[in-house]
């Protein structure tokens, strides 16, 4: 097995073994969302407005909460040192590490979603904006968590730090996120907001694993 | 051949040593000494480039380590204070996913559980064993990936009699290779035909 390819399965399968822990996202997606009907009301109107942004919100709460285990547990034990010392480009293993977060995390709040959203009466036509965005947006949001919690590692508790580090720069994401499902929602065209979403993602694959690493490797002297 | 030349190292503004030199041939091993607080740790942790030596530089077969630092970490084992043990795999799975990534190309997994005594515990989660065996299992990792250099901090700690003759048996088996060890340790390794290199408090 290639290297980048192991780190990846180590990542999963010690994420499956972990089992609760790692799928505390998911139920925590679940809760929060499931909160607002009772919230603001069962009114079907309300709760179609709302979808979007209920959804999407959680789904960025629900992403910063699992940030801590990127890094941290890694750290504490050692393992983050030796996969320093592999041989690897230390910016392929945060990367390797990221795709890992993302089929841990974003994965399951992307196929739970569409759920979530016939729960709160979003309207047909946004569904497959939802998911679009939901793809091209959750890995956006492991990538420049990433930054977050690597910088947070030599922080005693640092979860709040990364939090006031983190949702600041997720806000983009969250903008053309919820604007590119109103878009398809009210029947205007979708894909600028979409398009924008993408170049995010795009611009944070080489940039964030950079950032990172070098965040990384000074928390390790 | 692996060199240092005029190494220092400075930890929040305080020089812990500096103008340091050692060398180590294939099939060597320097023992570093010297009290608590010398640097011992610091100067393995140079040799990984996990730190960044504030003076000097690292030389192998001549040419500058800092040049191509992931080939250096790729010839390199460092074994540090912590075990880098997941309680949640096993103690097989445990050591076969660092030579997964290391890309050794061999499966000497079984072999490197068997050099440390662990065998019957291979498929025990690494969560219910004692803290030798957690470190037996850490020090597999040495056997399991060919490294030219070993970088051992504190080896032995939590080992008993039979796991330091099991380590000792590793580095004599390495040092036949022609590996090299550069080991910090403040009991005797019970290795012959070792180089010294006495790190003092500054």
């Amino acid at each position: 097995m290639k290297p980048f390819g192991a780190v990846i399965a180590r990542d999963l399968r010690l994420a499956v073994r972990q089992g609760g822990a790692t799928f505390l996202a998911l139920v925590f997606f679940l809760l929060t969302v499931t909160l607002f009907p009772l919230g603001i009301g069962p009114e079907p109107a309300i709760l179609a407005r709302v979808a979007p942004g209920v959804l999407w919100v959680a789904a960025l709460l629900a992403a910063m909460l699992s940030l801590d285990r990127l890094f941290q547990a890694d750290f504490e034990d050692g393992s983050l040192e030796q996969l320093t010392l592999s041989g690897l480009p230390l910016g392929g293993i945060v990367l390797a590490k990221i795709i890992a977060h993302w089929l841990t995390t974003g994965l399951p709040l992307l196929l739970a979603a569409p759920v979530l959203a016939v729960l709160l009466n979003m309207s047909d036509e946004g569904f497959a904006a939802l998911l679009l965005t939901m793809l091209i947006g959750t890995p956006a949001l492991s990538l420049i968590g990433a930054i977050g919690a690597a910088l947070t590692l030599t922080v005693r508790r640092g979860g709040v730090l990364l939090s006031l580090l983190v949702l600041p720069l997720y806000i983009p994401v969250l903008i053309f996120g919820v604007s590119a499902i109103d878009a398809a929602v009210h029947g205007l065209n979708a894909k600028p907001h979409v398009l924008l979403l993408a170049a995010l993602t795009l611009a944070a694959i080489p940039l964030c694993p950079w950032a990172s690493a070098a965040a990384v490797k000074l928390s390790l002297e | 051949m692996f060199q240092g030349r005029d190494i220092a190292c400075e930890r929040g503004e305080r020089r812990i040593f500096s103008g340091l030199d050692f060398e180590i041939s294939p099939g060597q091993a320097l023992v570093l000494r010297g009290p608590n607080g010398c640097g011992k740790t610091s100067l393995l942790r140079i040799a990984a480039t996990l730190l960044k030596s504030a003076a000097g530089n690292l030389l192998w077969d001549g040419a500058d380590v800092a040049e191509a630092p992931e080939e250096h970490r790729a010839r390199l084992h460092f074994i540090g204070h912590q075990d880098a043990v997941k309680g949640a795999l096993t103690v097989r799975e445990n050591i076969a996913t660092w030579s997964n990534i290391r890309r050794s190309a061999e499966d000497r997994v079984d072999a490197a559980m068997a050099a440390f005594g662990i065998a019957h515990l291979a498929d025990t989660p690494a969560q219910y064993l004692s803290a030798g065996q957690h470190r037996r299992t850490a020090l597999a990792r040495l056997v399991a990936s060919r490294a030219a250099l070993w970088l051992l901090d504190e080896p032995t700690v939590s080992l008993d009699a039979d796991g330091t003759a099991c380590l000792q048996r590793a580095i004599m088996d390495h040092r036949a290779e022609k590996g090299m060890v550069m080991a910090a340790t403040h009991i005797e390794l019970g290795l012959d035909d070792v180089e010294f290199l006495q790190l003092k408090p500054q």
